[in-house]
């Protein structure tokens, strides 16, 4: 995979919930081979800004471009190329994970059978494949929410707390999957309490502050 | 790992095929409408009279406002569970037009909810006294009608989706615009009983129906950006 020039540049951007000013101009840029970890107390703002770059919450001021342009006007192009893990896992309980990855990953690229296996065993649930979704353990459907993640074949990835519900072999497969990323030249973000990657050469930090 | 982006149509279609799959799974949910229908046309003769004639003066409207209140009642859940779980959140993100997916989406639940109506109708307008001339039409005007009255359903529950106890906000957002399609609907059906043509009020549906499938995409995509900004 190439991602040459994928720079993702945010700045200043100012967004509010309500009455609350959450992010104060805020500015970073992410190149290829970089993950930015978001950290800070609840309540800072990361999801916020998580959801901004995503164009799911509209930012009120500040300029987000990727690939030198901005993205305004362009969102369905910069979509494509954007992969997003969000607190929730947008799984059908009355879905087995198979059709899960089916019709949820399959929107954005076209999968065979093979890779959804492929996919499935990376994150170690292939077993339970022809399992209703509903039947996986907290953990699993995180694990599946992942594999959807990889499916997508996105140069950026957004993850909103990503090793939530994960045991100690899930967290260290989700730093694998993030070092596998960008060193194949991704960029990834990710909002973040717990130690992920703390010691990682590709990590940088964005603290946000109340 | 190469990826091949998923052509519009093949994306549109993904999206129908798994809201067939969980009604398959889910059938007793997507029958209500079609009980619903059934049963209320069928208490009309218990409840006023059982002379056919009689009830041949009030057979099509009856039978139309079943339908519309049955197609209503299947409304209020059509996007609920996807943007609680966050499947429109992708949906939004797939790079994929949102308005074609969403059709889809629409479509399939016309065919689960409004196609059984119309299929059943003959049935249940004999039961009213309807002569089986008046089929035709009555079949006709509530393919088209149930047609735009989910399109125009999928446009209120977009808007109500995030609103908690969003039903009665549905309700007063979609009747008043299904009253066109209650007044043209029924008027052919009886204009046809009556010996006239009814390509008048026929032709006016299909017009709604076809302003609804061109604007209603744009409307209900635009509903839905908004419900999952919170």
């Amino acid at each position: 995979m190439a991602f040459d020039g994928a720079v993702f540049e945010a700045r200043e951007i100012n967004a509010w919930r309500g009455d609350r000013h959450i992010l104060r101009d805020v500015s970073f840029s992410v190149r290829p081979g970089e993950f930015l970890k978001v950290t800070g107390p609840n309540g800072v703002g990361k999801t916020t800004l998580l959801r901004v770059i995503c164009g799911l919450l509209p930012a009120e001021t500040g300029e987000l471009s990727w690939r030198g342009q901005s993205i305004r006007g362009r969102r369905d192009e910069f979509n494509f190329e954007l992969g997003h893990l969000g607190h929730l896992n947008s799984l059908k309980g009355d879905l087995t994970a198979r059709e899960n990855l089916k019709f949820l990953a399959g929107l954005r690229t076209t999968l065979t059978a093979e890779t959804i296996d492929s996919t499935l065993d990376r994150v170690g649930i292939l077993s339970r494949g022809d399992l209703p979704a509903r039947s996986l353990s907290a953990g699993q459907k995180r694990r599946l929410a992942l594999a959807r993640l990889l499916l997508a074949d996105a140069a950026l990835w957004i993850l909103d707390e990503p090793v939530t519900n994960l045991d100690t072999a899930g967290i260290r497969l989700v730093e694998e999957l993030i070092v596998d990323h960008v060193e194949q030249g991704g960029l990834a973000i990710a909002a973040a309490h717990q130690r992920l990657l703390d010691d990682a050469p590709c990590l940088r930090r964005l603290e946000l502050e109340p | 790992m190469s990826a091949v982006r998923t052509p519009t149509l093949a994306a549109a279609r993904l999206v129908f095929q798994r809201d067939m799959t969980l009604a398959w799974r889910r059938w007793d949910e997507v029958a209500q409408p079609l009980i619903f229908y059934v049963v209320v046309t069928t208490m009309f003769p218990l409840a006023t009279t059982p002379d056919l004639s009689a009830l041949r003066e009030i057979g099509g409207g009856v039978v139309w406002v079943a339908a519309l209140l049955a197609s209503l009642l299947a409304l209020e859940s059509l996007f609920r569970a996807d943007v609680e779980d966050g499947t429109t959140e992708q949906w939004v993100l797939s790079g994929q037009p949102l308005g074609y997916l969403l059709l889809a989406k629409v479509a399939a639940h016309w065919v689960l909810t409004g196609l059984p109506l119309v299929i059943m109708s003959p049935i249940v307008g004999t039961g009213l006294g309807l002569p089986t001339s008046v089929w035709g039409v009555l079949m006709f005007s509530l393919l088209l009608g149930t047609g735009t009255l989910s399109i125009l359903g999928g446009i209120g529950a977009a808007l109500t989706v995030g609103v908690r106890r969003g039903s009665v906000l549905l309700s007063l957002l979609v009747l008043p615009l299904a009253m066109p399609l209650l007044i043209f609907g029924s008027r052919a059906v009886t204009m046809q009983m009556d010996g006239d043509s009814p390509a008048g009020p026929l032709q006016l549906l299909a017009a709604i129906f076809f302003m609804a499938l061109s604007l209603g995409p744009l409307a209900m995509s635009a509903a839905i950006r908004i419900s999952v900004e919170n």
